[in-house]
Formats: C-alpha cells, structure tokens, sequence
C-alpha cells in the first residue's frame, strides 16, 4: 500500500457550459432543450452554401461575465478560428471556436478541500459551438443526426492542471456550477448535458517535476462521476506504473453503470485541425466600458453572500455555506430578512421545515409556494410566543401550505393553534394532570426528577398542543416543589 | 504529402491524380513563398477582409425552418433525422 501513496495525481479539468441564450451563437434559432429532433434548424445551421454567420452579442456578454468572476483578464481583441475535421455531427466541416485567442485568460477559482481553501488556477475560458447529436440506436443501418444543438454556444472552462485529487475534482465542478448558476449564465443542468465535463488524468512518482503520460476522460455527466472516473483512473494508471507497464496516451469513456472506463481512441498520430481565422466572421472587440457595465451587473456571488451572512446576520459559518450552496434559495433568504430581523430563525426555518418539505415534494425553491414574507410572519408568530414552534413547523406550516395565500396568524387562530399561555386555563389541566399521576407525582418527590418531562408532555397532550410548554414546566415545578 | 491532405479532405486519388495534384500544390508553395520576400516584421496579420468589427446581432429567436424543408435536400433522411453511415461499429448492444 505504501506504493501506492508515492505516487501523486495530476488533473486537469475542462468544462463546457451551455450558455443561457435564447439563440444559437451565430444564427437566430432556438436552443430550448427537448424539441423535436431536427426543428431548431436554420440554413446557417445547417451550413448551405452563401449563408452568413452573425455573433451572439448576449454570448459575449456571458462569457465576460464568467471571466471577470473568476478573476480572469479579458482580451479585449477577439476572432474566431475554425477548427477543421469530419464528423456528421458537425455540418460544416469545421467547429468555430476561439480555441487560438480566448476571450479570458488565466483566472482562478477557489475550492474548499478538506485541508483549508485551494485556488485552482484557470488557463481560459473561449466560446465555441457545440455540434449535432448523433444517435446511434435508431436506425439498425444507419446513424441518425440531430442538428437542433448544433451552434449552441458554449464556454470552454480549461484549469491548469492543479488538481490532485478526486475530491478536489469533485469540489471543483461544484464551484463552477455554483458560479455559472449565480451569474445566470448557465442552468447546470448536468443530466441534459448544459454542464459537462472532460477530466485529463496523469500519475507520476512523487517529487517528480515531468507529468506522466495523459488520459482523458469524457462522457462525465455527474459531478460525482467525475469523481468515480478519477478514482478508477487514478488506480489504473497507477498500476499500469507499478507493473512498469506504459500509459497509452487516449481518449476513455466512463461507463457509470459499473464504475469504469474504456478506451474510445487512441491519440497515437496528433490531431491536425488547421486552425485559421474564420473569415465569415467579423473580429469584435471589447472595449474598457463594456467591461466595467458588465463587472457592475454582475450579483453578489456565494463567498460574498457568506461573509455577509456570518459578519452582517451573525449566522454560523455552516448555515451560511449551505444557504449559498443554491441562488435560489440564498436569494430566498434575503428575501425573508427583509421582513424579519431574526435571521437565524429565517436560516432555521429555511435549512428544516422548508428543505424538508422540498425533499419530500421533490421540488426546488421556485416551486415554494409560500412568500418569504408569509415565512417572515410564521417567524413572527413564534417569536411573540404566540404559537410555539415545534406547532408552527409541522402542523400550522402545513395548513398554511395549504392556503398560501392567507395571513398564518388568521389560520393559526381558526385552527386552534394559537399557544395558550394564560395560567388561568392551565391550572385546572396541570391539576388534573398531577391528580392522574399521583404515584410518579410521588416518585417524583422522592428524587426521580426526570418525570417532569412526563408531566409537561401529558398537559400539551391534553390541551392539543396549545399549551405553553415554557410556562406548563414553570408551573408544574412550582405546585411540585410546595 | 498529399496522401496526408487527402485523407484530412476525405478525398481518394488514382495515381495520374495524385501526380496533378502534387505538381499543383508545388506551384501553390512556390508563389504563397513570394510573401517570404517581404520584411513583415510588426505586421498583424489581415483576420478580415473588411475593416469592419463588432457585427453582433440580439438574442433572438429567428430564422429557422420546417424540418421537412432542413431534411429535403438530404441524401439520405426519414421524416425526423438526417442519416449516414453508422460512424460507430458497435453500439452498447
């Protein structure tokens, strides 16, 4: 075993993010997800002769967006090359991508590993389009082609290669989808293929400078494949050294059912794309003013919002990771603290009943139908003592649910939920409760004090929950200790 | 050489043709090397034909036609998909 721990592995990510246009990048259809095969198509699509290509300008926008978030520079004198091969998926013949001069260069993203914070250093980020979908299982005869996706654009999200671990692997993507869905410029959608991601894995000997041969690895379309395919990968390729056996530079495919990948080709002659500049496309450049309308718009993103949380709301630092772990919800956080200052409530109420409710319904914060303003008001209910809040969690939340639309405190009161506090009406349940119980009431008296609990328990039984639970254990221990 | 081309084009040559072409591409060298004769150092090279830059257009949904009429000219389709030559040999049965 201690063989294997001498060797270290070298990885280097590249993402592709489906861009939140409503059009392709050079041509005006649409790039919904799940139309009908070949509907999303234009003759620029489709690449008939005398057709002319136009640039996305919303394309352009997102892709500095993503740069200045990540810290990146931005190269303010942009073309387009294309990148030539075959393939039935690519009408044209060619791919255009900025593949030769990215609109961002360098940059960092900042990971949290288990032993502190890590910053993963960008190489680019470029525009490109994305090619056909070929389906394969149609036809017995025949491949069948898709163009709908054809020219969707894409940003190529390329790290240096600082990542030594499939964990650190795995908090990457994470971070990338977190960014891409704050800036709004990608939906992270995984499993539909809007955010994917192509692994390069090498392994060599510890303390030694040279990378070893590399492997990439594509077809990853979980961020916890991501992390499996790396582990297979870290271990084949560590054998293969340990058998003294050479690494075969390649393309593999994961294959998630059994955890393991497979050779697709071999990269033994380079590709040769010959790239030049796309001559039916203009170059664009960016200038200063452009750059700094885009840096001004861009919202608060999750580290900003965490500081915030715990220096601002005084929240702990876990709360405050996992309500910025989605825009969605940490945008419907700020929304209930407009209405009520006690955000560790605000924070409680959204991280338990809430996301409890979420799981079970299988749905996703913009599927909430309660306003923050109404959870403000349950926060509200509970904090002057009016219902206690193991009532409002379970069962006034879930009338409420039911009528999102009403005031919680008029439902609370029609439905007899509001928490009785008023010592006249407990006085008479709490004796009767004692009268029931008189042999623990004594052993009570004898030192077995842990039967208050009992006690408090049998008043709220007996008053429907309404009872103060608070007051209850303040009176019962009084008529006890007389 | 010119198998090399040939292959990257997906073209196939007989032996006369290949013989045309290599005496056609040398022609090419020789006079795209006249450029070598020029001092060009400083000179960015010329991306576009035009001096025009920045033509963008709006994200808008635009410009697209019926399937029947994107499938129409193809060689070979049904009523939904483009299709060619099964570019993979054996699909995960």
């Amino acid at each position: 075993m201690s063989e294997i721990n001498s060797y270290e592995i070298v990885i280097g990510l590249e993402v592709h993010a489906q861009l939140l246009t409503k059009s392709k990048l050079f041509c005006g259809d649409s790039i919904a997800f799940g139309a009908e095969p070949n509907t999303h198509v234009s003759p620029i699509t489709l690449a008939h002769p005398g057709t002319l290509p136009k640039m996305n300008k919303k394309a352009i926008e997102f892709a500095v967006r993503m740069g200045l978030a990540c810290h990146c520079e931005i190269e303010q004198h942009n073309y387009f090359a294309r990148k030539n091969y075959f393939y039935p998926d690519l009408p044209k013949g060619y791919q255009v991508s900025q593949h030769t001069t990215p609109i961002c260069k360098g940059g960092i993203v900042t990971i949290k590993t288990a032993s502190g914070n890590k910053n993963i250093r960008l190489n680019r980020i470029h525009m490109e389009e994305d090619a056909g979908k070929s389906l394969h299982d149609v036809d017995a005869d025949n491949t069948c082609i898709d163009y709908n996706r054809a020219g969707t654009p894409l940003l190529e999200i390329v790290t240096e290669p600082d990542i030594r671990s499939a964990d650190e692997a795995f908090a990457y993507v994470s971070e990338i989808r977190k960014l891409v869905r704050y800036l709004e410029i990608c939906d992270g959608n995984m499993e539909e293929g809007s955010l994917r991601c192509d692994a390069n894995v090498s392994v060599r000997k510890k303390g030694e400078i040279k990378l070893g041969t590399r492997v990439e690895v594509k077809n990853l379309n979980s961020i916890r494949n991501v992390k499996r395919a790396i582990e297979f990968e870290a271990k084949r390729l560590t054998g293969l050294l340990e058998k003294g056996e050479p690494v075969i530079q390649q393309t593999r495919s994961f294959d998630a059912d059994n955890g393991t990948t497979f050779a697709i080709r071999d990269k033994e002659d380079a590709d040769d794309y010959r790239y030049f500049a796309d001559p039916d496309l203009t170059p664009f450049q960016l200038d200063d003013h452009f750059i700094e309308t885009i840096r001004s718009a861009i919202p608060a993103l999750p580290d900003e919002r965490i500081k915030k949380y715990i220096e601002q709301y005084k929240l702990p630092e876990y709360d405050a990771q996992v309500l910025t772990e989605e825009k969605e919800v940490s945008d419907y956080f700020e929304k209930i603290v407009q209405h009520t200052s006690n955000y560790k409530a605000a924070s409680n109420w959204l991280l338990g009943p809430v996301k409890s409710w979420l799981n079970e319904n299988a749905k996703e914060i913009s599927d909430f139908p309660l306003q923050p303003e109404k959870l403000a008001a349950l926060i509200k209910l509970v904090d002057s003592g009016k219902v206690n809040f193991s009532v409002a969690s379970t069962r006034l939340f879930s009338y409420v649910l039911n009528d999102p639309s009403k005031d919680p405190e008029k439902i609370a009161k029609e439905q007899n939920l509001v928490q009785q506090s008023d010592t006249s009406v407990l006085e008479p349940v709490i004796d009767r409760v004692l009268e029931k119980y008189a042999d623990k009431v004594a052993e009570y008296k004898k030192g077995k004090k842990g039967l208050l609990s009992l006690f408090v328990g049998e008043v709220m039984k007996q008053s429907k929950g309404q009872a103060d639970p608070k007051i209850t254990s303040e009176m019962i221990l009084k008529k006890l200790s007389a | 050489m010119v198998e090399k081309l040939a292959h990257l084009s997906r073209l196939r040559f007989n032996d006369a043709e290949k013989e045309e072409i290599k005496n056609d591409l040398q022609r090419m060298i020789a006079f795209v090397e006249k450029l070598n004769e020029l001092d060009l150092d400083g000179v960015e090279p010329l991306l576009h034909m035009s001096d025009e830059v920045n033509v963008l257009r709006e994200d808008e949904i635009k410009g697209s036609i019926s399937r029947e009429e994107a499938l129409k000219n193809a060689p070979l389709h049904d009523e939904h998909f483009f299709k060619v030559t099964k570019v993979i040999k054996n699909p995960k049965s």
